[in-house]
């Protein structure tokens, strides 16, 4: 017994080493640097002071006043809104493709999926560049808008659409993997069951394929809103950095706003979002587990 | 007592890419019979299930079900329903909500919904069950709850694929009386495709052969046994011996025959053309055997015997031919016959059996 727990905290030393430098270390330099003054070439000197928290939620006024300005909350609840769209349409457009993929034949379905995997061969900077010229002047979406009798437009780029459509070409390969092998797992059975028992299309999607298919569907979820909540180059490069995000936000505030603490304190609060959705993702499945059993 | 027709099956075919899995195959279900789709696995008649539950289509010929046409219905518009092989419970819902669905999708409202759904799991003896989930519930019982889940909506037929076959023995020989309890309480046309003979036998009002995918004869079980109108039927159900011998002469439902031991018999016939070669069928339990008596009409040795409890399995070497001879052990610790030993068998004229070619 002894041996063991020795053996667990030694055998596991490389693990905790490698956790420590790469995850604890950095994230408490960001926790320290949030609470740091700002220095007045950027940069910061050590300290303990909230005001960069503060800061999210109020101005000071003239008279050194707290006000209430929610210009940074609705940059906050702009973020997890984008957020939730992207993810709610990966999942309608994920199903349907990991259907398929579940439902073809054996030798084809390990290319299928390579086929998902493959644009993370490519660095993603590119392949957002790559959604700038299909939809830039001239750009294929133009041409096929055009087309298909499409009146004039003024441009697809710089809009919420076209960040959102790249959110959604981003982030779309993480739902539909942990969706397919749901799917796959789905006894055929279940669904010749429905439909025996006067079940349609739409009912047995809604009472047998959804809820069994669950697991994946909230799984490719966090998958998606995770990084969805943090992207920062969706919004510079194809929502033309009209609408500030809280991974923008983060990007300026250590660049052209040379507020590293106020910036440290807006990643803090991304990071507790986070945490927050993973503990009551955590929480749900603990609970399905145990109803099963 | 009249009765209408349940299902009627018209020269139905179905194939696969090159393979025939079905051919030219007809027949009609009487209501309120419980009919057998009897064959060795291969032989296709999971297949003509699923074509009447609608989950195949059948590239040629006509299926009825009340009269109607139903070959291009979808499965959800077929007042037909289902008991799976692996059974096919929601293992996301309980045993009550399983029941219910069917009825639900046919917009029967809560409270009728509550009362069938209380009947029914009255009717497997489940009543206690109701709020579980199909993973905490034996093999036994996931079974009683399929059975129920097929029956709530009263359809007009009730199609069982193996549904014994993962169940162990015991339970399996208590599930068989349990069904067909049910199926006479209940009065719903059951269609059972299985390739366990005793279930057949034992179960059924009719029973259909496939084999090959086509219908090899079809009967009451003591038809099918009694009389197997061929060679297949003959070696599929139950145990035999085939005799090679020669027809001499017709003479309405009888046939002289020239055994190949020499004798000559005379024994029923149907479906023969003339006098030429035959083959005949002869269980093991139809022969007579005894050691050293005389007056008996072929003599033998015993070459094998295999003990089975009740039974015991003699091959028994006549004049060159070995034939299988089937003893009850009717007496306890009865020494039997052993190996070596000689004997003496005899069998009635009228247990023979000739078959079509």
């Amino acid at each position: 017994m002894r041996a063991l727990t020795s053996f667990r905290l030694w055998g596991l030393a490389p693990a905790w080493v490698l956790m420590g430098l790469t995850l604890i270390v950095p994230v408490a330099i960001v926790a320290g640097v949030s609470l740091a003054d700002r220095g007045p070439y950027g940069g910061f000197d050590w300290a303990l002071n909230f005001g960069s928290y503060r800061e999210i939620l109020f101005t000071l006024g003239w008279t050194d006043e707290l006000e209430f300005a929610p210009k940074y909350l609705v940059i906050i609840a702009r973020t997890l809104g984008y957020g939730l769209v992207t993810t709610a349409i990966c999942m309608a457009l994920a199903l349907p493709v990991a259907y398929v993929i579940a439902n073809a034949r054996a030798g084809w379905k390990p290319f299928l999926v390579y086929l998902v995997t493959l644009p993370f061969w490519v660095s993603m900077i590119v392949r957002v560049y790559a959604w700038l010229i299909i939809l830039g002047n001239e750009g294929l979406a133009e041409k096929a808008w055009k087309f298909l009798g499409g009146g004039d437009v003024d441009t697809f780029l710089f809009t919420n659409g076209a960040m959102l459509t790249g959110m959604v070409y981003s982030y779309i390969p993480l739902m539909v993997l942990p969706v397919y092998a749901a799917i796959e797992k789905l006894d055929p059975a279940l669904l010749e069951a429905s439909h025996d028992l006067y079940g349609n299309r739409w009912v047995t999607l809604r009472r047998v394929i959804l809820p069994l298919t669950w697991p994946g569907l909230s799984a490719g979820a966090i998958l998606v809103f995770v990084p969805a909540i943090g992207t920062v180059l969706e919004p510079m490069l194809l929502g033309g950095g009209r609408q500030m995000m809280m991974g923008t936000l983060i990007q300026t505030q250590f660049g052209g706003g040379r507020n590293w603490p106020f910036g440290a304190a807006i990643a803090m609060v991304l990071m507790a979002m986070v945490v927050v959705v993973l503990l009551l993702n955590a929480r749900r499945a603990a609970a399905a587990t145990e109803a099963r059993t | 007592m009249a009765r209408g027709k349940a299902v009627e099956v018209y020269n139905v075919s179905k194939s696969f890419g090159t393979y025939q899995a079905l051919d030219q195959v007809s027949f009609t279900i009487q209501e309120n019979e419980f009919f057998t789709l009897l064959g060795p696995s291969g032989c296709g008649k999971t297949t003509l299930l699923r074509m009447i539950a609608g989950f195949e289509s059948p590239s040629e010929g006509a299926i009825l079900l009340d009269g109607q046409q139903i070959e291009t219905l979808p499965p959800h518009r077929r007042r037909v329903n289902t008991v799976f092989q692996s059974y096919a419970l929601f293992p996301h819902m309980t045993l009550a909500q399983n029941i219910a669905f069917g009825l639900e999708n046919l917009g029967w409202d809560r409270r009728r919904r509550r009362d069938r759904v209380a009947e029914m799991l009255e009717l497997v003896h489940m009543t206690p069950f109701a709020g579980r989930r199909p993973a905490q519930l034996s093999g036994g019982q996931r079974q009683r709850i399929a059975l129920a889940r097929a029956l709530a909506p009263e359809p007009q037929v009730l199609l069982l694929d193996e549904p014994l076959s993962a169940l162990d023995l015991k339970l399996r020989q208590a599930m068989r009386d349990e069904l067909k309890s049910l199926q006479k309480k209940t009065g719903i046309t059951f269609i059972f495709v299985t390739h366990d003979q005793e279930e057949a036998l034992d179960m059924s009002d009719r029973i259909c052969v496939l084999g090959q995918g086509r219908i090899q004869q079809i009967g009451t079980p003591s038809e099918i046994y009694e009389d197997p109108e061929n060679r297949f039927v003959a070696d599929f159900i139950g145990e035999t011996n085939f005799l090679e011998a020669e027809v001499l002469e017709l003479a309405g439902g009888m046939a002289r025959i020239r055994t190949p031991f020499g004798l000559e018999i005379t024994a029923p016939q149907k479906g023969l053309a003339g006098p030429g070669p035959a083959t005949l069928s002869l269980r093991p339990e139809k022969i007579g055997m005894e050691s050293q008596a005389e007056g008996h009409l072929l003599q033998g040795t015993v070459t094998g015997r295999n003990y089975m409890g009740g039974f015991t399995h003699y091959t028994v070497d006549v004049a060159g031919q070995s034939l299988r001879v089937s003893r009850r052990n009717a007496l306890s610790h009865a020494e039997g016959h052993a190996p070596g030993q000689p004997v003496s068998l005899g069998f009635r004229a009228d247990s023979v059996r000739v078959l079509a070619q």
